[in-house]
């Protein structure tokens, strides 16, 4: 069957917010995303846009309090996951939605050797005999490209450098090899070297084991190698979403012509030392959002209509953009 | 002294950290953090110096303010050798360099105000009357693009761009010579660090300021670099005019990390470069050229002796056999 059924995940008008004592911060505020099986989704934004958060309601890993999941669906592989009890959503992380962070170390602990905390895994959700587990584990460790694993399963966190802590959380990621693995900024604290590493594991892991992706990064390089459809967003918000290659080559809301703007290229089509295009003022505290488009008082195209918030409109096919730029009269 | 000439020179340059093994051990085993470094920085330009984790970079940076004391070799701020300086004429020096930090969030004391903190140098080296000195971080501030009715806040109050540019009001306030930028914008959103860059080559023409902009990100420091330092290990592999470094980088590990920077182009076909294994480390680096372990070119010479690191073009100098044996 085809159509909208072949989507792994899709999420339907999320809104999760964080209620503090200085007002609601609400971290995301009506998010839709789709996911085919085997695809990657880029999310991409600034620190605060909500892409982690996103992440995290998925998870359903949203502390609470002060946090909550107040409204939508996120329906995976057919189940809403907001409508399933904790017991049944812990059989899926890890097993059916695997994670990866950006630090290594926060979610490694640094007092069990990584064979233990991958075995934990595969004795957890596979029911693995202490034994079998301990075996995958070294298996998976040669999967994800350590040298020497029979030696490194027996090691503790910090005997590890950083790419290999962070390959040894894909390795327990993929242990109990998930339909799906959200990555929140995967390579972010790595060298360029390495990052290049990782991403290239990734890659070949997800061809191999037809595993979906969401990519979590504020680097649009990163996105570019790596995702086929791209969500930015903004202040809780999807602002643009469409495949990686119109995101890239035709650009639609101003927040993203204004990012694509001012990173530095290495590349010949741009002069060096051409000054860069920097967007003006700075992202708004979630607690103090300007009124109708989040993005309006930053932007250079601002007209008497960005008043009133802005819907998703599609101004291309399969181009969604939250602009009233593309507004048919 | 040439008025358009070096502004700092570096020769022969070691630095190593001991680091004790065993408590009862007397052996002493040692972090190579920079090794023989020969360098020089021109009036007026900005010289980027990329590597990865653990090259050196920032603790070259760091020698040359000496605030580290090297173990070996030289340092000439303005031709003259500041190793011989005693506490006071050092103290004078540092008038002429200055720092900027990447973390915006330790970098700057929370319990001062911004006022207090960019105008801590100017009490330090008795500049100006009270008065004089206010008025002094004012014009800081709006230089650097802070609000001025906000000079009685506290770091907490502002975003992180905001305090990278309270460090940069800082560095600004003895009108230095020189400023060392390590990982100024690492730290900040994109669209945030756009803004700091741009920031920082405004100023660089309105002082006539000398960089040493230390970073990991390629793309960055080839956009406000004259020339490029590449380091690897705590030796020097490559430096170029950045557009030469960059349209035709000659060490491998160069074209390792260039092939290996994301770019924001979906339609380009890469060919990676990727390198095998993971990064040696500096407390024990691989003999003859410390990058042979990983290098795709590896050949008879390399773990032999030390590579030159020599002029194979104008301007452009590295050290690979790939280029020529030692002289």
């Amino acid at each position: 069957m085809g159509g909208q059924n072949n989507f792994l995940l899709k999420i339907q008008n999320l809104h999760t917010y964080f209620f503090m004592d200085e007002g609601v911060a609400k971290a995301v505020d009506g998010v839709d995303l789709e996911l085919e099986e085997g695809g990657t989704l880029g999310l991409v934004g600034e620190s605060g846009c909500g892409k982690t958060v996103t992440a995290l309601s998925i998870m359903r890993l949203i502390p609470d309090p002060p946090g909550k999941i107040v409204q939508g669906q996120i329906s995976f592989n057919g189940t809403n996951l907001l409508t399933l009890s904790e017991a049944a959503m812990r059989k899926i992380r890890g097993r059916s939605i695997s994670m990866i962070f950006q630090e290594p170390m926060t979610s490694l602990n640094p007092v069990f050797q990584i064979g233990d905390q991958i075995s934990e895994v595969l004795q957890l959700h596979e029911g693995m005999s202490r034994k079998e587990a301990w075996n995958r584990s070294i298996e998976m460790l040669k999967m994800v490209g350590i040298p020497a694993p029979e030696r490194r399963v027996m090691e503790y966190p910090h005997q590890l450098s950083g790419g290999m802590r962070q390959r040894a959380m894909i390795a327990m990621a993929l242990a109990c090899s998930p339909m799906l693995m959200i990555a929140d900024e995967p390579t972010t604290a790595l060298d360029v070297t390495i990052q290049a590493q990782i991403l290239e594991l990734i890659n070949h892991l997800q061809k191999e084991k037809g595993m979906s992706v969401i990519l979590i990064t504020h680097n649009l390089g990163v996105i570019a190698e790596t995702a086929r459809r791209v969500a930015v967003m903004y202040a809780g918000r999807i602002v643009e979403y469409t495949d990686v290659r119109s995101i890239f080559g035709g650009p639609k809301h101003p927040y993203t012509q204004g990012l694509l703007k001012s990173i530095p290229r290495l590349d010949e089509h741009h002069a060096r030392k051409e000054r860069l295009e920097a967007i003006p003022g700075l992202v708004p505290s979630l607690l103090d959002l300007p009124p109708g488009c989040k993005f309006s008082n930053r932007c250079k195209y601002v007209f008497d209509r960005c008043v009133e918030e802005p819907p998703l409109i599609e101004a291309a096919p399969g181009h969604l953009v939250r602009c009233r730029l593309y507004e048919r009269k | 002294m040439n008025a358009d000439g070096n502004l700092v020179e570096v020769k022969n340059l070691r630095k190593f950290f001991p680091v004790h093994s065993h408590f009862f051990s007397r052996a002493k085993i040692f972090v190579q953090a920079v090794v023989r470094i020969n360098l020089f920085i021109r009036r007026g330009e900005t010289l980027g110096l990329v590597g990865e984790s653990g090259c050196g970079k920032s603790t070259l940076g760091r020698l040359i303010l000496r605030l580290e004391e090297p173990t070996e070799g030289q340092i000439l701020f303005e031709n003259e050798d500041i190793l011989q300086y005693d506490a006071e004429r050092l103290r004078q020096l540092r008038r002429q360099m200055q720092i900027i930090f990447q973390d915006p969030y330790s970098s700057l004391n929370p319990r001062k105000t911004v006022g207090s903190i960019i105008g801590e140098p100017l009490i330090i080296h008795h500049i100006g009357t009270k008065k004089e000195r206010e008025e002094r971080v004012l014009k800081l501030m709006e230089v650097v693009g802070l609000r001025p009715e906000h000079i009685n806040r506290y770091p907490h109050e502002f975003s992180g761009g905001q305090r990278q540019r309270i460090g940069i009001a800082r560095a600004l306030a003895l009108n230095p010579k020189l400023i060392i930028a390590d990982e100024p914008v690492s730290a900040l959103d994109v669209s945030i660090q756009a803004q700091v860059l741009n920031l920082l080559e405004d100023l660089q023409k309105e002082f006539h300021l000398t960089y040493l902009f230390i970073a990991h990100d390629l793309s960055v420091v080839e956009h406000i670099s004259d020339r490029v330092a590449v380091m690897h290990l705590g030796r020097l592999a490559e430096l170029a005019l950045s557009e030469d470094l960059y349209r035709s980088p000659k060490h491998p590990y160069t074209q390792a990390l260039l092939s290996a920077n994301p770019v924001p182009d979906p339609t380009l076909e890469r060919k990676r470069i990727l390198l095998q294994g993971e990064v040696p480390s500096p407390i024990n680096p691989p003999s003859g050229c410390n990058f042979h372990t990983r290098c795709p070119f590896k050949f008879e010479p390399c773990p032999g002796e030390v590579p030159q690191f020599k002029e194979i073009e104008p301007n452009h100098w590295v050290a690979c056999y790939l280029y020529g044996p030692n002289q």
